[in-house]
């Protein structure tokens, strides 16, 4: 089973966040579809630590793992704070700094 | 760990096995991430990505990181996904997105340009010279995958390793401020809410729901002696969820039964 699968794989997924993350409204649905291309990411790099028979790849995804939970933490919280503001978690309605 | 589907050195089941998994797996992922990006409830939307994170497990250890397999399955799947759904319930059970385009064509754009990009990616990784999988070459990780990424991380990677403990507590820090808010008006004591109460005409408790009475059910109305139904006995948080036949949440007051439903 050649490496060369499984980042064609990762592309696909990564390919579908980013159209989500396009598409979506809804700010929980877009901070899902990051958190997809982030796996894509992740599934990559442990794609490309089995090619090159080190580890270096596997302890870059480790970091993209915290990096991605800060992440999350961070823009849940924000999340909730604009929802308590505008009651609703639409991303067209948080439009005070436009005008 | 390393009786799990690959050992530091590669795959341990032979090839068809591999690769069937592998094909079961690609579609599975594939087929959950654009049920993601297609279904309108956000709900729906982190079971599909649940689907996803452990197929992705599954490939880690595959893929001879049985490490990272536990730790997508525990801290992505268990953690992340959690926290998602408890702001799903915060947030409310019920809230789907608008199918409305707001920019004019922008769904038709957006797949033109992920078409694009899958392509420019495609392409570019055909032209790299990506080779097959090699053996662990190994001083590095000869007591397995678990002690060679620790040595990885204690050693070359340290200085990432604290800046990352930097990042959580930021991170962490960050989040509470976020959800703090300061309080503008003075906590209500009980003698505040007995006055409330008092004022409002209403001191008995809200009549309960029509359970035994028709249906066994609590989102039915209490049917009141004059024939009425009572709107006040269905809880709001409940007639929220309750979804109509057109998708649209349905309010309390139109739980009302049919008069012919009554007179049975």
């Amino acid at each position: 089973m050649s490496p060369i699968h499984y980042v064609v794989l990762s592309v696909l997924l990564f390919v579908v966040g980013a159209v989500g993350v396009l598409v979506r409204r809804n700010a929980i649905i877009v901070f899902m579809c990051i958190e997809l291309m982030l796996n894509a990411c992740n599934l990559a790099f442990v794609a490309f630590a089995s090619m090159h028979g080190n580890l270096d790849g596997q302890v870059i995804a480790f970091f993209v793992m915290v990096v991605a939970a800060a992440e999350v933490v961070v823009g849940l919280a924000i999340l909730m704070a604009i929802f308590r503001a505008r009651k609703s978690a639409s991303v067209d309605d948080a439009n005070l700094l436009k005008y | 760990m390393t009786h799990l589907l690959a050992g530091p050195s590669g795959p341990n089941v032979d090839a068809i096995t591999t690769e069937t998994i592998y094909w079961i797996l690609a579609f599975l992922s594939t087929g959950a991430a654009c049920g993601m990006i297609l279904v309108r409830r956000a709900v729906h939307c982190a079971l599909f990505l649940a689907v996803v994170m452990l197929s992705l497990a599954t490939m880690y250890a595959m893929m001879g990181a049985p490490f990272l397999a536990f730790v997508q399955i525990i801290v992505y799947t268990g953690a992340v996904l959690m926290l998602f759904l408890f702001v799903l319930m915060l947030v409310g059970i019920s809230s789907s997105d608008s199918v409305t385009e707001t920019i004019r064509s922008q769904r038709a754009w957006a797949l033109a340009c992920g078409l694009g990009f899958a392509v420019v990616l495609c392409l570019g990784i055909g032209h790299a010279a990506l080779g097959p999988a090699v053996k662990h070459t190994d001083a590095l990780n000869g007591s397995g995958n678990l002690s060679g990424l620790a040595q990885l991380i204690f050693t070359t990677y340290v200085f990432p390793f604290e800046v990352t403990g930097a990042l959580l507590m930021t991170a962490a820090i960050g989040a509470m401020v976020l959800a703090h808010r300061e309080r503008t008006t003075p906590k209500p004591t009980q003698r505040d809410l007995a006055a409330r109460r008092i004022a409002s005409g209403h001191v008995a408790p809200d009549p309960s729901p029509g359970v035994y009475a028709l249906h066994d059910a609590v989102d039915r109305p209490a049917l009141l002696p004059d024939g009425s139904t009572s709107p006040e006995s269905v809880s709001t948080a409940l007639a929220q969820r309750i979804v109509g036949s057109d998708g649209e949440p349905v309010q309390a007051a139109q739980l009302v039964m049919n008069k012919e439903e009554v007179d049975q």
